[in-house]
Formats: C-alpha cells, structure tokens, sequence
C-alpha cells in the first residue's frame, strides 16, 4: 500500500520536472531560463529523495545534499552575471 | 498493516502535488516575478513535505534528512531574491496588471 503510494509521488514528480523543462526550453530570455534551472533542480532533489527510498540506499541522500548545494551555487553566480558583479 | 508508512506515503503524494503546482506555475503564470514566486515559493513547501514524508517512513534517516530540509530552507529564498532582483536590474518586461514597483521607485529617491 504505501510502496503504491511512494510510486505515486514519484510520478508525479516525473510529470513535475516535465512541466518546469517546457519553461526551460520555451523561455524568452535568460532570467526564465534560470528560473527554470533553479525549479527543475529543486524538483530533482526530492526525485533522488524518491530513488533512495525506492532502492533503500542512504547514500543518495548524500548525492542530494551536494546536488542542492550546487544548484544553489550556480543560480547565484548567474544571478551575479545578470546583475554586472562578476 | 502499520499506520507511519501509509502516512508518509500520503505527504509524499500531498508534497508532489505542490511541486506539480509550482512547475505548472512557472509555466501559466504572465511575467517572469510572477514565475519566481510560484516557481520557488510552492516547490519549498513539496520538498519540505516529501522530506516529512520520507523521514515518517524510514525513521532512521530522520538526522540527513533534516539537514536537507535546513539547507533547502536556508538557501531557497535566498537564490529567488537575487535572481529577482537580477531580473529588475536587467529590465525584465513587467505584467500589465503590475500596479506598484517599489525598487524602481527607492532607486529614483536615492538619485534624487
């Protein structure tokens, strides 16, 4: 019952990533695109949350802390290239 | 049958259907502030609720998956703000609904 449930999300969170990637692809300038990024990775997080528990392996978690860490880090350093501080 | 799994699978269900909503609007919503707050305000709230999730469903991970949800708290905001205000520095076009921009008007006081 709940592993029917844990598939569930997972799918839509499938669904999700499909629908924040038709802004990344469809986005006039370069701000929706990184808004995109910033969305999808977001999502992504929560989708390896999905795959460690579907596998039972704490060690993904790990691969999400760095993979937040990173996204966090990109849009900040692309937001300081829009703005003209870098 | 035991009640924690069965919970946690329903808040992972009720965090998914938030994240689906802020990827949804990201796309439907008119101009690209708008996009921010749907997009970043609403996919804190699923993850914070998919971690929730997990962490009643496999107790023994609860301590990573605190830390997760900290950084996720911590760092969220933080990356819309900049790339909002990225966004107002670059002259992203604004709705036509948009009745009050009080950067720009801050911004010509200071001149002043």
């Amino acid at each position: 019952m709940a592993e029917v449930l844990f598939y569930t999300a997972g799918f839509i969170v499938l669904l999700a990533m499909i629908t924040a990637s038709i802004r990344f692809f469809r986005g006039p300038d370069s701000v929706n695109r990184v808004l995109a990024f910033d969305v999808l990775t977001i999502i992504s997080i929560s989708l390896i949350t999905v795959i460690a528990h579907i596998t039972g392996r704490l060690i993904y978690l790990d691969v999400a802390i760095v993979y937040g860490l990173l996204s966090f880090l990109g849009v900040v350093t692309i937001s300081k290239y829009l703005d003209g501080g870098l | 049958m035991e009640l924690m799994p069965i919970a946690g699978g329903v808040v992972c269900i009720l965090g998914a259907l938030f994240l689906f909503l802020g990827a949804l609007g990201t796309v439907r919503m008119p101009d690209v502030y708008n996009r921010i707050q749907a997009g970043t305000k609403a996919t804190t709230l699923g993850t914070l609720l998919f971690l929730i999730g997990t962490g009643l469903y496999n107790p023994s991970w609860i301590p990573k998956l605190i830390i997760i949800g900290l950084f996720i708290l911590l760092t969220n905001p933080v990356s819309s703000h900049i790339l909002s205000r990225a966004a107002h520095r670059i002259g992203a076009r604004m709705s036509d609904k948009t009745v009050v921009d009080k950067l720009k008007e801050s911004e010509e006081n200071v001149d002043v």
